[in-house]
C-alpha cells in the first residue's frame, strides 16, 4: 500500500516560494517520475514527501493518513540519494541492515532480510566490504538495498543515477525498472533527464518554477503536450518550433514539430534549408538544417543511411497528422 | 636548470624548518638538560651545554619534598574531567551548529570564540566569588567546571569544522532509515567524526594540563595540579633552576610523551580546513 497525496502543498524558503500551491495523486504501485530542469523544485518536492523539509502549507497524505507532521522515519517511506549516502564506516551487510537494527528487529531477521536483499541485487559477495571498496554502480545497489529490507510503503529516488557513467546508467536503469515490476511498491522518481523518464515511468510529472506543467504517461506527454515547455523538454532532439507565416496557415501562434516527424529529401519538399552539423549515431542521423526561413535551426532525425554533408540544400516534409499547434500564450491548440 | 632552483629551495627550505623547530624546542631542551645538573653548573656562566657532571639529584631531592603523585594524579582528573565534559556538551552544540544552522549561527561561533579574547584576569574576580559563594575553592570539580568553560568555546569551534564535512544526506540517510536523533549521533555522526573528536580530545586534555593561571589561583594543596608542583619550586632569588627544571621537566613528560604519540592526529587536527 502506498498511495501518497498532495494537496495544495507549498514550500517557501524565507521569501522564495519554490513550490507554488500544488495538487498530486500517485497511486499505489505506480511508478511516478519528477522531471524538470534543475531549480525546478523537483528535489525539494521529493523532500517534503519524504519529510525531510517541512512544508509551508498544504497537506500530504500516505495512504490515506495525513503524514504532514510525521516525521520521516515514521512514514514508512525509504528514500534513495544522489550521493548513496552510505555509511562509509559501516559493512555492507551493517548499511543494509541498519533500518532493521532501528527497527529493533532481531539479529537473525534483520541476517535473513539482508541476505535476501542482497541477492536479489547481486551484492551477496560484497556484504563483509566497506562502502568505499565498492564501485559507483555496487555503491548505489547497496543504497537500494538498504531501502528495499524495509518493506516500505513507497521507495523515493532522488536523481539516483547521475553519478554514474553513461554504460552503468542504462544497465541501473533497466535494473530499477525490473525491480519496480517485482516489488509492485509505489516509487516517485527524481531526474532531470528525460530519457529516464520516459524510459522508466508510468506517470510523468513535468515540473517548472516550482508548478506542475503537466501529468501523464510517457505517451501522453509524447503525443500531446500541454503546452511549449512541455513539448520541448520531452523528446530528444527537442521538437522544433515555427512562428510566423508557416504557423498562421494552421491557424496557431506557434507549431510544433518533432525531429523524427520530418522526412528529408534532396529535391522534394516544402521546406528546404541547408545542413549545418550532422550528427550521425549509427542507428541515426541527426541533421541540424540552417537557412529554413523557419527557425533558426530545424532539426531533422532521419535514417543512420542518410548521407547529406555539411552545406547541402535539402528538402523537407512535416507529417501533417502530427504537427503540435500552439497558441499565443504557449498553450496547446486542439 | 628548474630542477637546480627546486633543490636549492627544498634544501633552503628544509634547513628554515629545522631552525624555527629547533628554536622552539630549545627551551624545552634547555629545562631537561638543567634538570641534570647541579645547582652551581645550572646557572654557570657560560652556559654548559654537555660537559658537566650529569645527575638524577635534583629528581631525588624533588620527589622527597613533594608528592609528585598527588599532583599528577590532580592533573589528570582536571584534564580528563574537562575534556569528557566538554566533549559531551561540545557534540551536541557542534551538531546542531553544523547541521541545523540559524541565521545567528556564524554570530554565535564568533561570540563564543570571542569570549577567548578576553584577559582571564578580567574575569577572576567574579569566578573567585563565585568559587567562594558555593565553596568551591581548592576542590576539583570547581576547577574541572572552569577549565572545561574556558576550553569550551574552541571545542565547538573545531568538532563544528569537523562535522561541516560530514555530508548532511548521510544524515538524512539515517533520518529515513528510522534513526532518532540520538541514534543519528551516536551510530552516525560521532563514527564518521572519530578522527576529528580524537583530535579534538588531545587539544583540549592538552591545553587543561598546561593551564596554569586558574589551577594557581583557585586551588591550595587539595586539588593542585602539576602547574603548582612546578610553581612551588620557582623562587623569588632564582636561586634553585635545576630543581626547577626537574619539577618542570617531571610535569611536562607525560602530555610530552602523550604529544609524542598522537602527533598525526595533532597535526590534522590543528591544520584542519586549512589545508583540503
Amino acid at each position: 500500500m502506498g498511495q501518497i497525496t498532495l494537496n495544495q502543498v507549498t514550500k517557501s524558503f524565507g521569501d522564495v516560494e519554490v513550490i507554488t500551491p500544488l495538487d498530486l495523486t500517485i497511486e499505489d504501485g505506480e511508478f511516478a517520475v519528477f522531471v524538470g530542469p534543475s531549480g525546478c523544485g523537483k528535489s525539494t518536492l521529493l523532500r517534503l514527501i519524504a519529510g525531510l523539509e517541512d512544508v509551508t502549507s498544504g497537506a500530504i497524505n500516505i495512504d490515506g493518513k495525513n503524514a504532514t507532521n510525521v516525521p520521516p522515519a515514521k512514514r514508512g517511506l525509504a528514500m534513495v540519494f544522489q550521493s548513496y549516502a552510505l555509511y562509509p564506516h559501516m559493512s555492507v551487510r551493517k548499511n543494509i541492515a541498519f533500518p532493521l537494527r532501528m527497527a529493533g528487529l532481531d539479529k537473525a531477521e534483520q541476517n535473513r532480510r539482508v541476505e535476501q536483499a542482497a541477492a536479489v541485487l547481486n551484492l551477496t559477495d560484497y556484504l563483509d566490504r566497506r562502502p568505499g571498496q565498492l564501485s559507483g554502480g555496487q555503491r548505489q545497489r547497496v543504497a537500494i538495498g538498504r531501502a528495499i529490507v524495509r518493506e516500505p510503503a513507497a521507495f523515493l529516488f532522488d536523481e539516483p543515477l547521475s553519478n554514474l557513467d553513461a554504460a552503468l546508467r542504462v544497465g541501473m536503469r533497466l535494473e530499477i525498472s525490473e525491480l519496480h515490476k517485482r516489488l509492485n511498491t509505489t516509487m516517485i522518481y527524481v531526474t532531470h533527464d528525460q530519457v529516464e523518464a520516459m524510459t522508466m515511468a508510468d506517470k510523468i510529472v513535468v515540473l517548472n518554477a516550482g508548478h506542475i506543467e503537466q501529468v501523464g504517461s510517457p505517451l501522453d506527454l509524447y503525443r500531446a503536450p500541454r503546452n511549449l515547455f512541455v513539448a520541448g523538454f520531452i523528446g530528444s532532439p527537442k521538437m522544433n518550433f515555427i512562428e510566423g507565416a508557416e504557423a498562421e496557415k494552421l491557424g496557431a501562434h506557434t507549431i510544433g514539430i518533432r525531429p523524427e516527424h520530418i522526412a528529408v529529401s534532396e529535391s522534394d519538399g516544402p521546406w528546404s534549408g541547408v545542413v549545418g552539423v550532422s550528427e550521425h549515431l549509427g542507428s541515426d542521423t541527426f541533421f541540424h538544417v540552417h537557412d529554413t526561413g523557419l527557425a533558426d535551426t530545424i532539426a531533422v532525425r532521419a535514417d543512420g543511411e542518410v548521407g547529406f554533408r555539411h552545406g547541402d540544400r535539402i528538402h523537407m516534409t512535416p507529417r501533417a497528422d502530427v504537427i503540435h499547434k500552439f497558441d499565443a500564450q504557449g498553450m496547446r491548440l486542439p | 636548470m628548474a630542477r637546480a632552483v627546486t633543490t636549492r629551495r627544498k634544501v633552503i627550505t628544509t634547513a628554515a624548518a629545522w631552525a624555527i623547530g629547533l628554536l622552539i624546542f630549545f627551551p624545552i631542551y634547555w629545562t631537561i638538560l638543567t634538570s641534570f645538573k647541579t645547582e652551581a653548573q645550572a646557572i654557570n656562566d657560560p652556559p654548559l651545554f654537555f660537559a658537566f657532571n650529569w645527575t638524577l639529584e635534583n629528581y631525588a631531592i624533588v620527589q622527597e619534598r613533594s608528592d609528585y603523585m598527588r599532583f599528577l594524579w590532580n592533573s589528570v582528573i582536571l584534564a580528563g574531567g574537562s575534556t569528557v565534559l566538554g566533549i559531551l556538551v561540545a557534540v551536541p552544540a557542534a551538531w546542531s551548529m553544523a547541521f541545523v544552522p540559524s541565521k545567528r549561527t556564524k554570530d554565535i561561533l564568533l561570540w563564543m570564540l570571542s569570549t577567548k579574547m578576553l584577559p582571564a584576569v578580567g574575569v577572576l574576580y567574579p569566578i573567585s566569588l563565585l568559587f567562594v559563594q558555593f565553596n568551591l575553592l581548592d576542590t576539583r570539580i570547581g576547577l574541572v567546571m572552569v577549565l572545561m568553560l574556558i576550553n569550551l568555546p574552541i571545542i565547538v569551534w573545531m568538532l563544528y569544522t569537523y562535522f561541516k564535512e560530514i555530508p548532511g544526506e548521510i544524515l538524512e540517510a539515517a533520518r529515513m532509515d528510522g534513526a532518532t536523533l540520538k541514534e543519528e549521533i551516536l551510530y552516525i555522526l560521532t563514527p564518521m567524526a572519530v578522527p576529528g573528536i580524537a583530535s579534538t580530545i588531545l587539544l583540549n586534555f592538552i591545553l587543561a594540563w598546561n593551564e596554569a593561571f586558574w589551577t594557581l589561583n583557585l586551588t591550595a594543596a587539595q586539588s593542585a595540579p602539576l602547574t603548582a608542583f612546578i610553581a612551588s619550586y620557582s623562587s623569588p632569588e632564582g636561586l634553585f633552576f635545576a630543581k626547577l627544571s626537574a619539577a618542570s621537566t617531571m610535569a611536562i613528560a607525560p602530555i610530552l610523551i602523550l604529544g609524542w604519540f598522537s602527533q598525526k592526529q595533532l597535526v590534522r587536527g590543528l591544520t584542519f580546513g586549512a589545508v583540503k
